[in-house]
């Protein structure tokens, strides 16, 4: 061999341990990370689940003003369960939820109407909370139907922000014992860091379920191919009610949508029924808010569902109401 | 025994090990079929296979660690993979020895000289891994949201590393790198901060395009073997083959222009290893600087490394034909490095390097913009049983073609289009091609697939059985009855094959029976003599009434029938008997008796067989489609499942 040359040996005796330290750290990555088994059937995604945003304090569980001014009437509503300082706190996060569905006028009453929600942010942010976040996951464009419906401009006047849903906004959930919500993507993002949670749903007519009104408002909330879940619509009703506490709900009974719901389309599906409902307990919201549209708590399954699992009372009455009226 | 005849005796033993592997990947027990050839194992010596998969899913699947047997060889050794072990490479070689037989010497080392474009294979690694680097890169940009304070502390330490380098001007070697890092990790974590990576930047593995070890194994199975099954037995038929046949042929042919042209310019598992010998104690090189300058060692240099003058060890494969043809003994495989010096590498430039790999990078989002692994996903691309989400599935696929060549109807067949450009031969179902759908006993190509792009189910995984009956069987997609096509739907013809065949028990696809007024069926009795009925109106077509199906009900009486035994032109053969005799002016209808298929979509498992029996034979009047296929919940068609 001519290796002689110490310098040839030197340069040889560098790349071998060169070489050696190479074989070595790919040896030692190759078994670190070997794979014997292969991916799993089921990659279980991480699950997130919302807190329970239901009010500590005690007081009226429910409130039903008639008017037709709707800032005076929500304002007398909650005056009526003790004012907004019973559910809002000083630094409080608070998410409106309220239902931006479609991308029409606020005029043809499908969706939550942008005064008040102007008015419960602005009463909100008065109370002392730190942010106020105003969101929804709609059927139609969700940029078109924040603007569109006067959300995005109400809300953002009266000091709210507005949170779109984007793809990373969604996070799988999980709820126990569901037979629908198994794994399905959640609109979560809204809810990182946020303390309390007011649902505010206008009173409408829904061909599927019979009526849409503060529990199937959470549908929004969902993400994904949720259409799938109109194969059992009183099923996922409940289920959203079992997997949403709000702090409140704040059922508008303004302008109920009699007929062609729940996109409406005319003024000639409306109708002047002038109260508004706030209320601790969304299924008594919504068994009053099925008076308003000529029907009854019992001719809709969710409801009844949802009181024999004892998420609340279908007989609103048994809550003492307070009944008030503003002009 | 001369080291080049031991070179080419193993060359021609891994081709002839390559070939018996792919032709005993069938199903079966006999001695040449499946059984237990391990038929993978020069896929998972294929390090790029582990390299890329290493880095889409961060693991490597099982056997795929044989790849480490080949990467410390070559770090040891060199490029020994590429002389002595590629079939695909020995293939070059014969070809190429072919095209430059009675070329002159001077020719010959003109064909062998090398080329600053054999860079261009180093290119195209660079841009496959970037491409499969997608989904690291986007956990790297994920964190700083996630974890705020850490991804501060990094944003102002390599903020302040990459200020204090920069104040020192720009050094070279390890400072330089270092910077480099430092820059980068700042960009990165400013980036973290501002964009969300959602689901564009992800990772998708395409190194398969040009592994030579996946694409002679998929040239094998899908055209040669394929054609040779054609002329001879059974028939397979693969609808990409000509893509397939067009590559493989074109790298072949290209031998007769450069020897080796594929090995030397276009292999980027050559440029794995090229990068991998950088540090090889043993290599190719002159003992002297000065020789009688001959070139015979160039005449026939397989990697084109230029022995002769500067040798670029990166290249050199190994073949060993310098070392018997240099008259003077010159070349040795030693210690040393070459007396003539050595170009130290492969002469990739940072512009080079940069453009190769953000191009890469940017490829997959880009070719996601279709939508097609998001909502715009295509229901036609119909994967086998066991195969992973889209996503996951196009981290792993190789397009090897092995779950192709092993299932034994023939029905799963490589992509052109169906999956999107990075789908390009990746396996999905076609059940008009082949013999039957999939069947329900056969779990073949989810145990070939050499990544795990297709799971290794287990039959009671597959059917939903033992421990994963809550699970329910492994849905491929459902299948949906066509009614403008369906013959009972749409043609008043009995039929339910697709029914008969469904071979779920029990049956996903079930029938409604009903009665129906055939075309021209409402008549009126003219006379009655015994069984027979002579009737008014058109000629009925002869004796086509008489199979059972059709029946005569008396106006007014609802569910009262009589079978049809026979007919002429006007007169109707009843069988069996009526209460009451009907009277001669009685108005009747002709009636066929249809079973009408429906899909339980919570049995069906898109399996196809329906598909395939459908006697609609163009465009099958009962078709399955994605939806519902277990591998991605959010493809539900079912609220429950």
């Amino acid at each position: 061999m001519s290796q002689s040359n110490p310098l040839d040996r030197r340069d040889f005796l560098l790349r071998a341990a060169k070489a050696g330290a190479a074989i070595v750290a790919a040896g030692g990555a190759g078994l670190w990370l070997h794979d014997r088994k292969g991916p799993s059937a089921n990659i279980v995604s991480e699950t997130v689940s919302l807190p329970d945003f239901s009010p500590a304090s005690a007081g009226p569980k429910m409130s039903i003003v008639t008017g037709a001014d709707r800032v005076k009437t929500v304002n007398r509503a909650l005056a009526a369960l003790g004012g907004i300082e019973r559910f809002i706190k000083s630094g409080d996060r608070v998410v409106l939820k309220v239902n931006a569905a479609f991308a029409s006028p606020a005029a043809l009453s499908a969706t939550s109407n942008p005064d008040l929600v102007g008015e419960v942010a602005r009463l909100c942010l008065r109370a002392g909370a730190a942010s106020v976040i105003v969101t929804d996951n709609p059927i139609n464009d969700p940029p078109s139907c924040f603007s569109l419906t006067g959300i995005a401009r109400a809300a953002e006047a009266a000091g709210a922000k507005i949170a779109l849903p984007t793809p990373s906004s969604f996070k799988p959930t999980t709820l126990a014992d569901a037979t629908l919500i198994k794994d399905w993507p959640l609109l979560f993002e809204p809810f990182q860091g946020a303390t309390k949670l007011i649902g505010l749903a206008p009173v409408k007519d829904h061909h599927r379920a019979g009526a849409s009104m503060t529990m199937k408002n959470w549908y929004g909330l969902l993400g994904g191919r949720r259409n799938i879940f109109h194969q059992d619509i009183n099923t996922i009703i409940f289920e959203l009610a079992r997997l949403i506490h709000p702090t409140l709900v704040i059922l508008d009974g303004t302008t109920t949508m009699m007929t062609n719901g729940p996109t409406g389309g005319s003024l000639d599906d409306l109708k002047a029924t002038n109260t508004m409902i706030a209320s601790t307990d969304a299924v008594a919201a919504d068994a009053f808010g099925a008076t308003l549209l000529g029907k009854t708590a019992a001719s809709l399954p969710f409801i009844g569902k949802a009181a024999a699992a004892g998420l609340g009372t279908a007989d609103f009455e048994s809550l003492n109401p307070v009944r008030d009226h503003v002009d | 025994m001369k080291i080049v005849t031991i070179r080419r005796i193993a060359q021609i033993f891994f081709f002839a090990l390559f070939a018996w592997f792919c032709v005993v990947t069938t199903v079966g027990d006999r001695w040449w079929q499946l059984r237990g050839w391990p038929v993978n194992w020069l896929l998972q010596l294929d390090p790029l296979v582990a390299v890329g998969t290493l880095l889409t899913t961060k693991t490597i699947y099982a056997g795929l660690l044989w790849a480490l047997a080949t990467v410390v060889l070559t770090i040891l050794l060199g490029r020994f993979f590429c002389g002595w072990v590629c079939p695909f490479g020995a293939l070059h070689q014969f070809i190429g020895w072919l095209g430059r037989r009675r070329k002159k010497h001077a020719e010959r080392v003109a064909m062998n000289q090398y080329r600053n474009g054999q860079v261009i294979k180093y290119y195209i690694l660079i841009a496959m891994l970037a491409a499969a680097c997608g989904g690291l890169l986007a956990e790297v940009l994920r964190w700083p949201r996630e974890k705020p304070a850490v991804g501060l502390v990094v944003l102002a330490a390599s903020l302040i590393l990459t200020l204090w380098f920069a104040t020192w001007k720009v050094v070279s070697g390890w400072k330089q790198a270092t910077e480099w890092f430092a820059g980068l990790l700042f960009i990165g974590t400013v980036l973290g901060f501002l964009v969300r990576p959602e689901v564009m930047v992800a990772s998708s593995l395409q190194t398969g395009l040009l592994d030579p070890i996946p694409l002679i194994h998929r040239s094998m199975n899908l055209v040669i073997l394929a054609a040779f099954d054609g002329v001879a037995t059974a028939s397979r038929f693969y609808l990409a083959a000509w893509s397939i046949a067009a590559v493989f042929f074109a790298a072949l042919l290209l031998n007769l222009w450069i020897p080796r042209f594929y090995c030397r310019f276009i292999c980027p598992l050559g440029a794995l290893f090229g990068v991998l010998v950088r540090w090889t104690p043993w290599r190719i090189g002159k003992r002297q600087g000065e020789c009688s300058g001959c070139e015979l060692c160039e005449n026939n240099c397989e990697g084109a490394c230029d022995p002769f003058g500067k040798i670029h060890p990166h290249e050199c494969l190994l073949c060993m034909n310098c070392l018997r043809a240099c008259r003077q003994a010159q070349m040795t495989y030693g210690p040393n490095r070459s007396a003539a010096g050595e170009v130290p590498s492969p002469g990739l430039t940072r512009r080079g390097f940069l453009t190769a790999a953000v191009s890469g990078l940017a490829a997959v989002p880009v070719v996601r913009l279709a939508g097609l692994v998001n909502q715009n996903w295509n229901p036609g691309v119909v994967r086998p049983p066991g195969a992973l989400a889209e996503e996951d599935f196009l981290e792993r696929c190789i397009k090897c073609g092995q779950c192709m060549r092993v299932c034994p109807t023939n029905i799963i067949q490589p992509a052109t289009l169906e999956a999107g450009l990075e789908g390009l031969w990746t396996p999905i179902l076609n059940f008009r091609v082949g013999t039957s759908g999939c069947q329900l006993n056969c779990i073949a190509c989810g145990n070939v697939c050499p990544t795990s792009a297709i799971r290794p189910l287990s039959l009671d995984e597959k059917l939903g059985r033992g421990g994963f009956a809550e699970r329910g069987p492994v849905r491929m997609g459902t299948a949906f009855v066509d009614r403008g096509r369906c013959l009972p739907w749409a043609m008043d013809v009995p039929c339910i094959v697709c029914q008969e065949n469904c071979p779920v028990s029990p049956k996903a696809i079930y029938v409604r029976e009903e009665f129906q007024v055939v075309r021209d069926g409402a008549r009126t009795i003219t006379a009655v003599v015994a069984d027979s009925l002579t009737l008014d109106g058109a000629a009925l077509r002869l004796g086509t009434l008489g199979t059972g199906d059709y029946f005569v009900r008396l106006d007014g009486a609802a569910n009262e029938r009589r079978a049809i035994a026979d007919n002429s032109g006007q007169v109707v053969k009843l069988a069996g008997s009526w209460t009451a005799v009907p009277a001669a002016g009685s108005r009747i209808f002709i009636e066929v008796r249809l079973q009408k298929p429906y899909i339980d979509p919570a049995r069906c498992i898109g399996c196809g067989v329906c598909e395939h029996e459908c006697p609609v034979s163009g465009l099958r009047a009962v078709r399955v489609s994605a939806e519902n296929e277990s591998r991605n919940k959010r493809h539900s068609l079912t609220a429950r499942v």
